[in-house]
């Protein structure tokens, strides 16, 4: 125990004193954040969002004239609950149920919603049931903060291990540790828990300084929120682990970083919905870490989600630390 | 003679295409700093690297105390090594503690400071301080674990003479503690200065071994009379005496000191600066291995 104490008090201190780094990593996400809030603050979206119960097909059989209406992004659903939480907070302008008698539902407080209710009546008569739902807007702010502050995350968590880890290993420093009486998964572990320590403590920063400027949506709770934020942090440094675990080369390390944190950035969901994407790219999707990390957080800040609903992303970033840091440590190289 | 505190048998160290290590015995008694010497690339980092446990031979075996290298040899051994880097941003203190923090037994770290003389760079950043200050201060971490064996992989290569020889003070105090050093090293003066035993290695294997005096009698059994070259080769040649020429002078090489003083005298050659010099290390190194130093 002393052992890995005193290396994880080592990194601390080498990262705390690197005043420039330390500097980045607290100014970079959170000119981020301030930077979106202003860009899409008032932004207006071309593309109506329609999600579909029931089946696009039949929904093409009993309202083509809606279907072939331009403009319109039509996004299949299986489950209706899930279906009407989006129109709830604003997330999708209109829900049409098609799996029994015709239904719709829309946000009474949403212009889109008003304006598609007038196009389906334009378009197909009053064939179709009305409902509607009551919920606040989720604004672009609150839904892109999980993503971007996850995607710094995933950054500081892969290349701030990864690329000093690959360095101590070019420099000799590993060699000399290996000399002595340290075991490679203290030393690891040690690095884990650095850098998990000093990305909650940045990101518990960087979140308290944004909220003050633009005043976050939170619906949930903030310790399932910690606890989501931790194991997806230990699960993207368990990646960078395992990348730097063999490797001596900065070039090689930096290549496997960007082949694993590129597609993550892209279909994680950080920039954008992936509802209405191709099925396969969804499911592509669910094998980051981020993603579940993503998901977890927006559904505890933007619907209150609790632990118990939140559980199959906990499982997942928990079993995917414990697996990469297990590999990590078993092909682990001094040299 | 006391029992060795490391053996190795038959080391063998093979990489594509080359054998860097090509059957090494070797047997190092308690308490003396031995020296491994040779050319570039003849295979010395490789050898202490197995010694050190660092890399594993392709075959042959290593014992320190008797047994097999183990979780007991981490605790036991210090190690300085050729190139190595430390944690940034760390004073040399911190560097100390967070190496005192590895081991179970260790040296106090005010008696590891007063020994390396750190005491005037305790709490400077360990990238902000000399050569010759971190050379000590590497020494000082391969003997935070108070170790009985120690090894120092050219220690002293790239730093000015001065710094040199405070260094080899140092490593004779440590030695001086009962502590068996294994030693490489470019410097043929440093192994005399230092080594108790040396061994020469050329292309993976051992070519001379011993003590510097008893290497140096076995390989040269005679002495160089260095006489300025004012007088001809050939005027020596015709007197029976070998003489080739070194810069300015020339040198005879015999076996019989005073005979040969006695036949330059008798035939009225000039001996106002004449130099006896003895052989070096330096000299027995190129003897056995056709090479000259290049540091």
């Amino acid at each position: 125990m002393k052992k890995f104490l005193a290396v994880l008090h080592a990194r601390n201190m080498e990262f705390l004193r690197d005043r420039s780094a330390l500097a980045w990593n607290l100014a970079m996400p959170f000119l981020l954040v301030i930077g979106l809030a202003f860009t899409f603050s008032s932004s207006n979206k071309e593309i109506y969002k329609i999600g579909i119960v029931g089946g696009i097909e039949k929904l093409h059989s009993i309202a083509p004239a809606l279907q072939s209406t331009k403009y319109i992004q039509f996004i299949p659903y299986d489950d209706l609950d899930t279906a009407i939480g989006k129109v709830r907070h604003h997330q999708m302008d209109m829900l049409i149920d098609v799996s029994g008698a015709p239904k719709y539902w829309v946000n009474s407080s949403s212009p889109n919603g008003y304006l598609l209710e007038r196009i389906i009546w334009g378009a197909e008569g009053s064939r179709f049931e009305r409902q509607t739902v009551e919920g606040a807007e989720i604004r672009y702010v609150d839904w892109f903060l999980p993503g971007i502050l996850g995607m710094n995350m995933m950054f500081a968590c892969l290349f701030g291990v990864g690329f000093v880890i690959v360095r101590y290993r070019k420099n000799g420093f590993l060699k000399r540790l290996k000399a002595t009486p340290l075991g490679a998964f203290q030393f690891l572990f040690a690095q884990l828990v650095s850098r998990l320590l000093l990305i909650l403590v940045i990101t518990t920063i960087v979140y308290t300084g944004c909220n003050m400027f633009i005043g976050f949506n939170m619906q949930g709770s903030y310790w399932t929120l910690l606890l989501v934020t931790a194991l997806g942090a230990t699960s993207l440094i368990s990646i960078g682990l395992l990348i730097a675990a063999h490797t001596a080369s900065e070039e090689l390390a930096g290549g496997m970083l960007n082949i694993v944190t590129w597609p993550m950035m892209l279909l994680s969901g950080a920039w954008f919905s992936l509802e209405g994407a191709q099925v396969w790219v969804q499911k592509l999707a669910l094998i980051f870490p981020l993603t579940h990390l993503i998901s977890a957080a927006r559904a505890i800040m933007n619907e209150g989600a609790t632990l118990s609903q939140v559980m199959p992303h906990v499982w997942v970033l928990a079993l995917t630390s414990v697996i990469f840091i297990a590999i990590g440590a078993y092909v682990f190289k001094w040299e | 003679m006391t029992s060795p505190i490391i053996t190795a048998t038959n080391l063998v160290r093979q990489y594509p295409g080359v054998r860097a290590v090509d059957g090494i015995n070797l047997s190092i008694p308690r308490g003396i700093c031995f020296g491994l010497l040779g050319p570039n690339g003849a295979g010395k980092t490789t050898t202490i690297e197995i010694l050190e446990g660092i890399h594993p031979p392709t075959s042959g075996s290593v014992l320190y105390k008797g047994e097999p290298l183990g979780a007991r040899y981490r605790e036991e051994v210090g190690i300085q090594f050729q190139h190595t880097a430390l944690q940034e941003f760390l004073t040399v203190r911190e560097t100390l503690e967070l190496f005192e923090q590895l081991y179970q037994q260790t040296m106090p770290i005010p008696e590891l400071v007063e020994l390396c003389s750190l005491a005037d760079i305790l709490e400077r950043d360990t990238r902000k301080i000399s050569g010759g200050q971190r050379q000590r201060l590497l020494l000082a971490l391969a003997l935070i674990n108070d170790p009985d064996l120690i090894f120092l992989d050219e220690p002293t290569t790239g730093l000015d003479p001065q710094a040199r020889r405070n260094f080899w003070d140092l490593v004779k105090l440590v030695k001086s503690r009962a502590k068996t050093i294994v030693l490489t090293t470019h410097y043929m003066e440093e192994a005399y200065a230092l080594c108790d035993e040396i061994a020469i290695m050329d292309k993976g294997r051992i070519v001379s071994q011993g003590t510097p005096a008893q290497l140096l009698s076995e390989h040269f059994g005679d002495v160089v009379l260095q006489i300025p070259n004012v007088d001809s080769v050939g005027r020596l040649a015709e007197l029976g005496l070998n003489a080739v020429q070194a810069g300015d002078m020339l040198e005879i090489r015999t076996n019989r000191l005073h005979h040969t003083l006695q036949q330059l005298m008798e035939n009225g050659i000039n001996l106002d600066r004449l130099r006896i010099r003895a052989w070096t290390l330096e000299d027995l190194f190129i003897n056995v291995t056709g090479k000259k130093l290049s540091p």
